[in-house]
């Protein structure tokens, strides 16, 4: 029995990880609907950026650099849409979707390029925020990071409900998600608002590799295969649903884990990619998504 | 006629041999060309980084001390990533159009095993600096290797254990190529030691979680020591989990793929009392004064400190062994050409190096025996020698 | 038609390229590097039509590629088949999977077949990756070479003549399907799709039929990429070698074969060319990759084309 709670918890640490990455996604299709290959990247520039500011160059403790790299990450969000997406939005005719694919696939090598070269290409350690030592529950253990991730991501999560209940400017995106023409007829700034979503997307992504890289080291490359499960949570969310990805996340992390313990230690990684292409076939609007409705 | 016919013989024989000279002067000055395909980044990185700057080092020092055979020395190091074709392509690379003269690389046994056909088939000498025993085992003409193989760690690690009491062994290994060729040692060696296995897991390179796979060890019947086999991040992942699943009480063996300070450092505190088998390298310092390892092996590590301002590992170790034999090899031979360097190289006896004393033979390209390998305790996130 | 002349004529000059190339290349290195720029140009001329002609994206392409050397890989090592026969045998099987695949996915609109194409391939490069006892893990294995009776291929430089057929030979393919009534119910879709439908093409039949196509080109590439280099890896099936392939019709022109040629030749010549920058290779892909599509969106060959007022294919 206490195999089967030591996965579970396994499952619902990398399961919020996979969340917060999820949401992120979530958030700029929902905006722009542009999929944000690049998100990974910002899990990887939060980890990569504290550990340098407050480790390798020693230029602030931890808990400065933290939400320096944060902000970083979400000036490199920002960039991304202004200086990347805009102008081949910008162009004539716009841009299809492939182009925007490639684009955030291309901004995802080019920021994983710069960090190899600056920065190295070896494993960093960034310590646990409050420790090792194993806290023993029935039987099974968890360590104080895990902690802190689950209660991150409860704060994230309430915090979202709030600011989209709640806030101008959460009603603002919303409302842009919905229906873009209509949001500008009614005096939103659109572009503002897409500049907003991906600097809090860019944020989310740059904490949750905060939380994780103290459990998995952090490297130029983390961010791959973080993006991946991330985006495979916002999909069985239903994409553009930030909630849903919550909930995509921690099934996505759970199935991993029991997959790992029950089935085979060697294919956890497949689940995620399984759930992708199981979605696809069943209930391509993900769990929560909406039916999808286009424009003829 | 018949004399300007021999004038025009003699000044053509003379324009030759002016051109035999001075092609000969050329050569002279030419470098002598060492290729080193190496997993710089990528998951062997810490293998392959230092493994690449010992090289850079050592061609340096020996270039300012007048070079070999009266000839600079020159090191072309490619990064192959750890991927196994790239090292092929790299191999053809330094072979066709870099025209190098020896070979010393081969980070992990996969490139290594990937590049050996191409090195056969262009008889070219090949140092490995791989692990596994099936890099020399059957013996290759033109291949050889300078760590010791899995098969020694194994056997060391299960000499231990049995000073230890314990039977009962449970086996953790990635997937690549030296790790499950260490696995399959494990499982082979282990009725010589009367070592039992209980429980064989696997991980993948990009796991970043090894709880499942130690969760279903703690419950494997009578497991009393585990072997992990393996090298790079996952291996200091696995230790962190170990403690977190509180498992210390069993002990943990690792094979010389962790023979570098970042197994330590990632392991953030993890890894007190891991032992392992390793080149007496890593504890020069600690070694008796009449060793004969010891000199060489504090002078390295000094100067890479000095140099890199960087923990030593074996990795470099390794490097600085097969640069030094290749280059031995040259002298004694008095040449670069391939196949007497190769001969040289089989005939190495005696040869002091970081990793142990080398006895190369026809039968033996790796030179090696068990005791140039020294087990360690990890104490105080520092190398312990303990036997 | 000035259309005609200069489609066939841009074959001739591959041609061209292709028979006097050799009498350029040093030593065997190169040849290498050739055989590589073709079998990727062969790869990438398939994976135009789907981009360029049906608008789709596959991000898992390099998933198919790997299948069909691996096939030949372990059929022959391990089962002794004969060669011609695991790629036939790999091609078949890679066909049938993407058709299974495609059609399901093909229905829906957008980027739902880049993700399904993304899931897929990354599966297959896991599989490739985990089965140890079958494929040799993440190591690879070795490739036995080519025979067809008591004939073996194993000089490079045969091969270089073997994929520059096969390269021509494809090439021509497409430019007749482009010209054919398939190719004209594609561009008639990539224009509009629901238009499409409305005047009576059954778009997902049509899409699925180039995936399949596209799919089976990769194979049978993968195929000859294994007994010409004699060894294979799983990272030939990884999503990055997916992405590069991406980014070579992209970088050459969306629907232009001749562009997807360029665009392979370039991308696999630059990072041999570069490889003292070995470093920057990232940086330079991704920042190739984000300028083309904002500033030359339709890529190299055609931009390049209507700058020097020809018309191209």
């Amino acid at each position: 029995m206490d195999e089967f709670l030591q996965f579970l918890f396994s499952g619902l640490t990398r399961g919020s990880i996979y969340a917060l990455v999820g949401i992120g996604f979530a958030m700029i299709y929902n905006a722009s609907h542009v999929i944000n290959f690049a998100q990974g990247e910002f899990v990887m520039l939060g980890g990569m950026v504290t550990v340098y500011l407050a480790l390798t160059a020693g230029i602030m403790p931890v808990v400065v650099a933290i939400p320096v790299a944060i902000a970083v990450t979400a000036l490199v969000g920002l960039g991304l849409q202004k200086f990347a997406i805009e102008p081949a939005q910008s162009r004539p005719g716009g841009a299809s979707v492939v182009t925007i694919i490639i684009i955030t696939i291309g901004a995802s090598i080019f920021v994983r390029g710069v960090v190899e070269v600056s920065l190295g290409k070896r494993d960093f350690v960034l310590p646990s925020f409050s420790g090792n030592e194993p806290i023993d529950v029935f039987g099974a253990t968890l360590t104080p990071q895990s902690l802190w991730i689950f209660g991150v991501l409860a704060v994230v999560v309430t915090a979202l409900k709030w600011f989209f209940d709640r806030t101008r400017l959460g009603k603002a995106m919303l409302a842009t998600s919905h229906n873009r023409l209509a949001a500008q007829l009614v005096g939103i700034d659109v572009r503002t608002t897409l500049l907003v979503s991906f600097g809090v997307a860019a944020a989310l992504g740059a904490l949750a590799g905060v939380l994780t890289a103290p459990i998995t080291l952090t490297r130029y490359d983390v961010g791959i295969m973080l993006g991946l499960k991330g985006f495979a949570a916002a999909i069985l969310g239903g994409i553009g649903n930030p909630f849903g990805a919550v909930a995509g996340g921690l099934t996505l992390g759970i199935a991993e884990a029991m997959a790992g313990g029950y089935v085979s230690s060697a294919y956890q990684d497949a689940v995620a990619f399984v759930i992708i292409l199981a979605v696809l076939f069943f209930r391509p609007t993900g769990l929560f998504g909406g039916p999808g409705v286009e424009r003829v | 006629m018949k004399r300007w016919g021999f004038v025009r013989t003699g000044l053509a024989i003379a324009a030759l041999a002016a051109l035999a000279l001075d092609g000969a002067a050329a050569l002279a000055q030419q470098p002598i060309k060492i290729g080193a395909p190496l997993a710089i980044t990528g998951p062997a990185s810490f293998l392959g980084d230092p493994e690449a700057k010992t090289l850079r080092l050592y061609v340096d020092r020996i270039n300012k001390a007048g070079g070999v055979l009266g000839r600079p020395l020159q090191v072309i190091i490619y990064d192959t990533g750890g991927d196994a074709r790239q090292a092929v392509t790299f191999a053809r690379r330094l072979i066709e159009e870099d025209k190098v003269d020896g070979i010393v690389g081969g980070t992990t046994t996969g490139e290594t095993m990937a590049m050996v056909p191409l090195v056969e088939e262009a008889r070219i000498p090949f140092i490995s600096l791989a692990g596994a025993s099936v890099i020399v085992e059957p013996v290759k003409k033109w291949v050889f290797k300078m760590p010791h193989s899995d098969r020694m760690a194994v056997q060391k690690i299960y000499g231990d254990m049995k000073k230890r009491g314990i039977t009962n062994v449970a086996v953790i290994a990635g997937s690549g190529g030296f790790d499950q060729s260490c696995r399959k040692e494990a499982a082979a060696e282990a009725p010589k030691f009367g070592v039992k296995i209980v429980a064989d897991e696997t991980y993948a390179a990009s796991d970043t979680d090894m709880t499942p796979q130690l969760t279903k060890i703690r419950s494997a019947p009578g497991v009393q020591a585990i072997v992990g086999c393996g090298f790079g991040a996952p291996t200091s992942l696995t230790v962190r989990n170990w403690k977190q699943l509180g498992m210390t009480n069993i002990p943990f063996y690792f094979n010389h793929g962790v023979a570098a300070k970042q197994f330590i450092t990632g392991a953030q505190g993890a890894a007190e009392g891991v032992r392992l088998p390793a080149a007496a390298l890593l504890v020069a310092d600690q070694l008796p004064e009449g060793d004969r390892q010891r000199a060489v092996s504090i002078g390295y590590a000094r100067a890479y400190k000095e140099a890199y301002n960087e923990d030593i590992s074996t990795f470099g170790g390794h490097a600085f062994d097969g640069l030094h034999l290749y280059i031995d090899a040259v002298k004694r031979a008095n040449s670069v050409d391939k196949a007497k360097v190769r001969d040289a190289i089989e005939q190495t006896k005696d040869f002091v190096g970081t990793d142990g004393i080398y006895n190369v033979t026809a039968a033996d390209h790796l030179g090696l025996t068990l005791d140039s390998f020294k087990m360690v305790e990890i104490r105080n996130n520092d190398w312990n020698l303990i036997e | 038609m000035s259309e005609g002349r200069s489609r066939w004529g841009g074959l001739v000059a591959l041609a061209a390229v292709v028979a006097v190339l050799p009498l350029l290349l040093p030593n065997n290195f190169y040849f290498d590097v050739a055989v590589k720029i073709g079998l990727n140009a062969i790869v990438c001329v398939g994976l135009n039509l789907l981009i360029g002609y049906a608008g789709q994206i596959s991000l898992g392409h390099a998933g198919f590629f790997a299948l069909g050397a691996y096939a030949s890989a372990l059929l022959t090592r391990r089962l002794g088949v004969p060669a011609p026969l695991a790629m036939l045998a790999g091609a078949t099987g890679v066909g049938v999977l993407a058709f299974v695949v495609a059609r399901p996915i093909l229905r829906l609109r957008g980027h739902y077949l880049a993700m399904a194409t993304l899931g897929l391939g990354i599966i297959i490069s896991i599989v490739l990756n985990r089965e140890l006892d079958i494929t040799g893990g993440p190591d690879g294995t070795t490739v036995p070479a080519f025979a067809l009776g008591e004939w073996r291929i194993t000089q490079l430089r045969d091969w270089y003549w073997i994929v520059g057929g096969g390269l021509l030979f494809t090439v021509w393919l497409s430019l007749n399907v482009i010209d054919s009534g398939v190719g004209r119910a594609l561009r008639a879709l990539h224009g509009s799709e629901i238009a499409a439908t409305t005047i009576g093409i059954d778009t997902a039949r049509y899409k699925a039929r180039i995936f399949v196509v596209s799919a089976v080109v990769a194979s049978i590439a993968g195929s000859l990429f294994a007994h010409a280099e004699r060894f294979v890896t799983p990272i030939e099936a990884g999503f990055l070698r997916s992405i590069e392939l991406v980014t070579m019709v992209v970088l050459g022109g969306m629907a232009s074969t001749f562009g997807a040629v360029v665009g392979a030749a370039i991308l696999t010549a630059l990072p041999q060319a570069l490889a003292g920058f070995h470093d920057y290779k990232h940086v330079m892909l991704g920042a190739i990759l984000i300028g083309v599509m904002i500033f030359m969106p339709r890529g190299l060959v055609p931009t390049l084309s209507e700058m020097l007022g020809w018309r191209s294919r």
